[in-house]
């Protein structure tokens, strides 16, 4: 295969090998756990694996091999290792959400998405570390210590989904599952190297994954690749009856838009085969196409302020010449009420989230603390010594703001105003825009412990807040490094429109090269 | 707005948080300090605008009315330790005055 070690090898290149029986699932399982090993994914350096089971993992890529022989199609991650994170449900491995009063949970049933991916041949190897319960953007809010970025050690790799993009930019594996709330999957792809996609809001089924904000929340693909992650999300995307927010819109085959074509209609007959094993596009990667004749890319500027880092500014800059120069128009938009989306997303996701984790109470799951008489002591004692400071802070957050007296002045002003950002987003492509394009964070990866105020940890989600609360689909993509530490785009698209969003990620990647890492 | 010590105490309490003195001074202090940054949301004239309870596009699909069993991975009765008549048996707490206290 090429002569690559596997550790640098894209989803789509496993694929190929493992469906023509030139590579063996099962080496390339071993190779993961090997990778893991030599960068020290465990708690003695990187800290972004919390469970694996290798015997299992290394079974799992043996039934692969026997369904290869009974010429079963395989699906489109044909033996692909993955990694997923610790809030998203899998059997036989625990998923604790990085938290205290989940530790040790094995879930009795499993994540849909978790069966799309084994449905299509991927290989579970790990759960990655993250905040706990996916608050917060660093990954230090785990109860089990924080993940370090493989870039710099120094640093974060950002967060939630801290763990996962720690071990795909570290060559663990390809592709990694994790969670959006508020950024939570595009902040920790831009500060590790890495590309981090989230779906539309009701694009992938939910069911499985441990809720934080349920108007808010969505399951994303981080990949090494644009590749990798189109592949990724194409197969867990579709609707799903055991969510009730999943949308039946039909999933376009996204690896189409990297060669430049316009999106297969809803109806078109390529895509009304069987999601498994439909390959329009031949597995190996696209040739990306390098036009974006007609398309028309919108700069917001209220996420260029002038307070904007002079080097992200740069590196973006260079990133919209590239779209220049393949035929795109750059036109400057306005998106006027995104400079509220902090101060919203921040009544709304600890309101929902404050009635979401009610049911870790000690009775139903992980831990049970009763050393303290009666009910009400026993929910008080578990709740406590099992939620980290951060929950506790957000839980007591959105109590209060649903509290008698103040559910009007904060959390119905903060659902009005989210109207008012989605209504933004709507008008920006109502007037013809077919992409928007920004940085993914106002800067890259900080070291370990240099933020210690709540809200100044906020306002790494600044750019990345709004695609939730607007439930538009958004992608982070490597424009570069800043201080020598990675750096992120964002391109932001309608809703359902991830097609358009993959091909300008795709066209982006590829003109960018090489100076996309450096 | 400024939270006050009794507020946090009220909520903690609405909440099933148990939270001591020290850090009881602490968590006023820190929400009184992130909802000073929300005060700019009064300023925004929101008269005529209906509040979002959600983003969900192009509506929620219906499915037929039968629901759909979760798969488990090995029977019910293997999570609980132990079941009645279907039922889950839970552990019994130390004292029972909470009860007291609901029927009051």
């Amino acid at each position: 295969m090429s002569g690559k070690p596997y550790f640098q090898l894209g989803a789509a290149e496993i694929a190929v090998g493992v469906r023509a029986g030139q590579l063996s699932p099962t080496d390339v399982v071993q190779a993961s756990f090997d990778r893991a090993c030599e960068i020290g994914a465990g708690s003695e350096n990187l800290n972004i694996v919390l469970a694996a089971d290798h015997d299992a993992s290394l079974a799992e890529s043996k039934e692969l091999i026997a369904r290869r022989d009974t010429s079963a199609d395989l699906g489109l991650l044909a033996g692909v290792p993955v990694v997923i994170k610790d809030n998203i449900a899998s059997l036989g491995l625990t998923t604790s959400c990085g938290s205290r009063i989940l530790e040790g949970y094995v879930s009795p049933f499993e994540a849909t998405v978790v069966t799309r991916l084994r449905a299509h041949g991927a290989l579970v190897v790990a759960k990655t570390n993250m905040d706990e319960f996916a608050m917060g953007s660093s990954t230090e809010n785990s109860a089990y210590g924080p993940a370090r970025n493989p870039v710099d050690v120094r640093c974060v790799p950002g967060g939630s989904s801290g763990g996962s993009a720690a071990a795909v930019a570290a060559g663990v594996t390809p592709i990694a599952l994790g969670s959006e709330t508020g950024g939570s999957v595009r902040q920790p792809a831009a500060f590790c190297g890495v590309v981090g996609v989230k779906p539309t809001y009701g694009r992938v089924s939910r069911y499985g994954l441990v809720a934080f904000a349920s108007s808010l929340d969505q399951i994303g693909v981080l990949g090494r690749s644009v590749d990798d992650a189109a592949l990724g999300l194409e197969a867990i995307a579709g609707y799903d009856p055991r969510d009730s927010t999943s949308s039946d819109a039909d999933v376009p085959i996204y690896r189409m838009s990297a060669l430049g074509v316009p999106a297969p209609k809803a109806r078109d007959p390529g895509t009304e085969t069987l999601r498994i094993g439909r390959s329009a596009v031949p597995l190996p990667p696209p040739p990306h196409s390098r036009t974006l004749d007609g398309v028309i890319i919108g700069k917001p500027k209220e996420y260029f302020p002038d307070s904007l880092d002079p080097s992200m500014r740069e590196l973006c800059e260079r990133a919209l010449e590239r779209f220049r120069e393949m035929g795109a128009i750059v036109r400057e938009v306005s998106l006027a009420r995104s400079p509220l989306a902090i101060p919203v997303y921040y009544i709304i996701a600890p309101a929902e989230a404050s009635s979401n984790l009610a049911r870790f109470d000690g009775v139903r799951y992980g831990l049970r603390a009763d050393s303290v008489p009666g009910l009400r002591g026993m929910y008080e004692e578990t709740r406590s010594r099992g939620f980290g400071p951060e929950v506790t802070r957000r839980i007591l957050l959105g109590t209060y703001v649903l509290s008698a007296g103040y559910y009007d002045a904060y959390y119905r002003k903060a659902q009005a105003v989210r109207s008012l950002i989605a209504d933004d987003f709507r008008a920006v492509f109502a007037s013809g825009v077919h992409a928007i394009f920004t940085p993914t964070t106002p800067t890259p990866a900080f070291p370990i412990g240099a933020i210690s105020d709540p809200y100044e940890m906020y306002l790494n989600d600044i750019f990345t807040v709004t695609a939730n609360l607007a439930g538009v689909p958004a992608i982070s993509v490597p424009i570069g490094r800043v201080r020598r530490l990675p750096v992120g785009g964002q391109i932001i698209t309608g809703h359902f429109d991830e097609y358009t969003m993959f091909r300008v990620a795709y066209a982006l990647e590829a003109a960018l090269g090489p100076e996309a890492h450096r | 707005m400024a939270v006050t010590r009794a507020d946090v105490l009220h909520i903690a309490e609405l909440a099933r948080l148990g939270v001591d003195g020290a850090r009881a001074d602490e968590l006023t202090r820190e929400l009184s300090a992130i909802l000073a940054h929300m005060e700019v949301l009064s300023q925004v004239d929101t008269a005529s605008v209906a509040p979002a309870s959600g983003v969900g596009a192009g509506g929620t699909p219906l499915r037929p009315d039968t629901g759909v069993a979760p798969e488990m991975s090995s029977p019910l009765e293997s999570f609980a330790p132990s079941m009645r008549d279907g039922f889950f048996i839970v552990p019994r707490l130390a004292t029972h005055e909470d009860a007291a206290e609901n029927e009051a």
